[in-house]
């Protein structure tokens, strides 16, 4: 029985696009009055089905608009999906958009602990880890100034420092190592690669099918929601090579 | 049920985080800060009191107090029901990228209200001991009004939390109750002149203003049990509406992000 860290059982994700978006209840009463409350059923995913061992390092790859994204939040549980379920063995910590969870009103270091109650850490563990959150993001003087002051790399930095030197189980990564100056990410994708050692299961999205070869030992093919080819990442970086071409 | 204890002990760092923001922010940019906390209740205070003092040739010597109690309990209901209707857009950054259980933000909503509202009471007792209302044992009592409108207010935003998050409208609609309720809650008359007068069943319907009464009684140091209907009817409502909050919310929740 093989060691599972996410297992992804036949979901699906529906999303009614309504035509034109409505908000407020006159509205929504004066269309369902003239029956003209149509909604587009989009299925984003469909029928995905897959299993991810404890360690593996897993490439997401597909076109715009396959799924992708969709798949990483309904992972991490941002979507509850429509059919289906997904089982996680340990803490996820999802590297969607970085800084997404800040408050630009609070500064750097209050943004550290409120982000890292958000990711569900202890008080006690962000304290012991807040020199070295701030020292990875070489924010500096910066950390006691407001976000909002704050450039978009300078966010970045600080996001990507405080969501991977809390140690998850399972990383998910969604573009998120092209963030910062070159030296950055140089500096993140070391970071990332030692935790690879470490033994954290990932997920990762990228557009730079090198880097996908480079960082993951398997990886999954979506398109338009469905899952086409999975395996190692030699074979289905093929598949997705014939497919864009 | 124990998952939830588990979830929410879990979750108990991010509560406070929250709450401590929502504090840390409501002031942060203005010169008096915290202290604006008590200076704004005494301020419209002292405007009700000389307003309506002189409008109804007012025997009681005491009437600041009487507004303030109602005032105080009122601005918090207001403030925290406001504050958790739009708590669930104000952190839909936070929603759209991380899993966390969703009632966490109108609940860290209410509860930093609540905490201002304690702190405001500081107020009140200095207008009492200014006003010769000297506390004594039955004061103590003023916990249990105060215990169930936190209970109600938690409801009650689950609530609005719940519906504005499909319908914005209910934002504005909202701001019209409060004002409904603010004047139905003999915050600044005397209840009884609504009582005698037949019209006494607004106020009766009423558990805002039922808390509001027993509140005071306890503040005037009398027992709030002598008539415990005042005290009964708006713990019933209370605990039915915060059983029904957390049940729409909970039923709704994962629709949310398909609409912040």
């Amino acid at each position: 029985m093989p060691n599972y860290a996410i297992e992804v059982r036949d979901v699906s994700m529906k999303f009614n696009l309504s035509q034109e978006k409505l908000d407020s209840l006159k509205e929504y009463v004066i269309k369902l009055l003239k029956r003209q409350l149509k909604y587009n059923e989009f299925w984003a995913l469909k029928h995905v089905d897959f299993s991810v061992e404890k360690g593996d390092r897993v490439g997401v790859l597909g076109l715009n608009g396959a799924g992708k994204s969709t798949l990483l939040k309904v992972i991490a549980g941002v979507f509850k999906p429509t059919e289906g379920q997904v089982i996680r063995h340990g803490r996820i910590v999802p590297l969607l958009e970085l800084g997404a969870g800040f408050d630009s009103q609070y500064t750097g270091k209050e943004n550290i602990y409120l982000y890292g109650s958000v990711l569900g850490y202890s008080k006690q563990f962000v304290d012991e880890k807040f020199n070295e959150i701030v020292e990875f993001s070489e924010l500096g003087e910066f950390i006691d100034v407001p976000i909002k002051n704050y450039s978009s790399g300078m966010k970045a930095r600080l996001g990507f420092s405080i969501a991977t030197l809390v140690e998850p189980d399972i990383l998910i990564l969604d573009e998120v190592l092209s963030v910062g100056d070159a030296k950055f990410r140089k500096k993140s994708e070391a970071k990332v690669m030692s935790m690879f050692g470490s033994g954290v299961t990932v997920l990762f999205v990228s557009h730079s099918l090198e880097q996908v070869q480079r960082l993951c030992n398997k990886a999954i093919l979506l398109d338009h929601g469905q899952l086409i080819a999975q395996g190692s990442i030699d074979e289905v970086a093929k598949i997705y090579e014939e497919m864009t071409n | 049920m124990k998952k939830y204890i588990d979830g929410f002990k879990k979750y108990r760092f991010l509560l406070r985080e929250l709450v401590k923001k929502g504090i840390k922010l409501k002031y942060r940019r203005s010169y008096l800060g915290i202290i604006w906390t008590l200076l704004e209740p005494i301020l419209t205070t002292a405007v009700l009191a000389l307003v309506f003092s002189t409008f109804y040739s007012n025997k009681n010597k005491a009437f600041p107090v009487y507004i303030l109690t109602g005032r105080l309990l009122y601005s918090f209901f207001a403030a925290g029901t406001r504050t958790a209707m739009k708590s669930i857009r104000a952190h839909s950054g936070m929603i759209k990228k991380v899993y966390v259980p969703k009632y966490i933000y109108p609940l860290s909503g209410v509860i930093f209200n609540f905490i201002i509202f304690l702190i405001s009471l500081v107020v009140l007792l200095g207008a009492m001991i200014l006003y010769g209302i000297y506390p004594n044992w039955w004061t103590i009592t003023a916990v249990i009004p105060l215990l169930i409108l936190f209970i109600f207010t938690v409801g009650v935003g689950m609530i609005l939390a719940t519906v504005s998050v499909f319908f914005r409208d209910m934002e504005y609609l909202w701001e019209v109750a409060l004002m409904l309720i603010m004047y139905t809650c003999a915050i600044f008359y005397d209840a009884d002149m609504l009582l005698n007068k037949g019209n006494g069943w607004i106020l009766k319907i009423n558990p805002l203003y039922a808390l509001i009464k027993c509140f005071r009684e306890a503040v005037y140091g009398g027992s709030m049990f002598a008539s415990p209907n005042w005290l009964l009817m708006p713990a019933g409502v209370s605990v039915v509406t915060f059983v029904f909050g957390f049940w729409i919310f909970k039923k709704n929740q994962d629709k949310f992000i398909l609409h912040i």
